[in-house]
């Protein structure tokens, strides 16, 4: 019987995942409501239940995608996979005022690469007080410190070695874990609750996942504010750390 | 029909990825450059015009609200397939550099969202005068 209930499930992925979504979401919002009377958003408690059993599908499986490395939640990853992510994030332009992005466009440009910069920056800064001396290492961990992409591709372009790009990449998901997480509890103090600082937030994460959920956790009418700048950080971080990112690092300290 | 409305969405999507690339491969950089911000501001200008025409039904925009709404559903799901273990497997250096660059850049959002705004403020004011 068992089995023939997990056949089933194996087999129809995607829906299985709908219905595994919608009870961890209700059970979210109950929480949210019983618990924090509504203090802490029912989806900031479904993101961190999702990464929470992201870790224990992790150690289980010993794979790389959490959850949706058990077979019977394989559909999760197609659910919360880049395409229909991607897809239902446009979605949410359907709400946008072009008004609020026009006013707002040249601080969200500015904020990308003052986001790309500091998150380098800080990278950079940590690389070396653990020791890291050479370039390639430096401009590699710095790279991963603005996004989980940048890290690995700038480590191919500058030949940084596989643990320094293993490396990169985890600080990259450090960086969009606490995005998620910690993105509802700041918003306040950091005055995101209207379009333009939402446009500043995106390009400043600049993460795609961290600020997707982050601001989905916080309020879903500034998804696509903040999604809009944040899905050029990635693109432009590629640009900017092999090149001239890379360039500065190494006439400072040297290959 | 509410497929109008999703395939319209799916369109601007394929446009925005599309071009994404296509900018990607013209700076030289192997990663999609704002293909989802183009498909978004696509989706923006076809909507207005649309409406404007008065050829956008409401079913068509079921379509695209559908997949608005279900949004957050999705990023838990993307959420739940993260790879949690290997981000705390980097150690030290990289939970301090991931902490340290999120705690700089949330401290970054009033800075910046300030200066845009106050450059704003005086050219509304000119305006006004």
């Amino acid at each position: 019987m068992i089995d023939a209930v997990i056949s089933v499930l194996e087999k129809n992925g995607l829906v299985t995942a709908f219905a595994a979504i919608g009870i961890m979401m209700y059970i979210s919002y109950f929480l949210s409501k019983v618990l924090t009377r509504g203090r802490v958003h029912g989806s900031a408690i479904a993101i961190i239940l999702g990464l929470t059993l992201a870790y224990f599908g992790g150690i289980t499986t010993g794979g790389d995608k959490g959850l949706a490395d058990l077979p019977i939640f394989a559909g999760i990853g197609i659910m919360g996979g880049a395409m229909l992510r991607d897809l239902a994030i446009i979605a949410t332009a359907f709400g946008v005022h072009l008004e609020e992005v026009k006013k707002a466009g040249l601080s969200g440009i500015l904020a990308l690469f003052v986001g790309i910069m500091s998150s380098f920056i800080v990278g950079v800064v940590i690389a070396l007080a653990f020791g890291y001396t050479d370039a390639a290492s430096l401009a590699t961990i710095g790279a991963g410190t603005t996004t989980y992409i940048v890290g690995p591709v700038t480590g191919a372009a500058v030949g940084a070695s596989s643990e320094v790009i293993a490396l990169s990449i985890a600080a990259g998901l450090i960086k969009a874990i606490l995005i998620m997480i910690g993105t509802p509890f700041i918003a306040k103090y950091i005055g995101l609750n209207n379009p333009r600082s939402a446009i500043v937030y995106g390009g400043l994460m600049g993460s795609t996942s961290g600020v997707a959920g982050g601001l989905a956790a916080t309020d879903p009418k500034l998804v696509p504010y903040g999604a809009m700048t944040a899905t050029f950080y990635t693109g432009l971080g590629c640009l900017l750390a092999p090149s001239i990112l890379f360039l500065v690092v190494r006439a400072i300290f040297g290959s | 029909m509410v497929i109008y409305g999703v395939a319209l969405l799916s369109v601007c999507m394929l446009v925005g990825v599309l071009f994404g690339d296509l900018i990607g491969s013209l700076i030289g950089v192997s990663a999609n450059v704002g293909g989802v911000g183009i498909g978004m501001v696509l989706l923006v200008l076809v909507i207005d015009y649309l409406r404007r025409k008065k050829k956008l039904d409401i079913p068509s925009e079921e379509g695209i609200k559908f997949w608005s709404a279900i949004y957050i559903p999705v990023v838990v799901a993307m959420a739940a397939q993260q790879n949690v273990v290997s981000a705390i497997a980097g150690g030290p250096v990289a939970i301090l550099s991931g902490t340290l660059a999120v705690i700089v850049s949330f401290a970054l959002v009033p800075v910046i969202s300030k200066v845009g705004k106050d450059s704003n403020d005086t050219f509304d004011h000119t305006h006004d005068a």
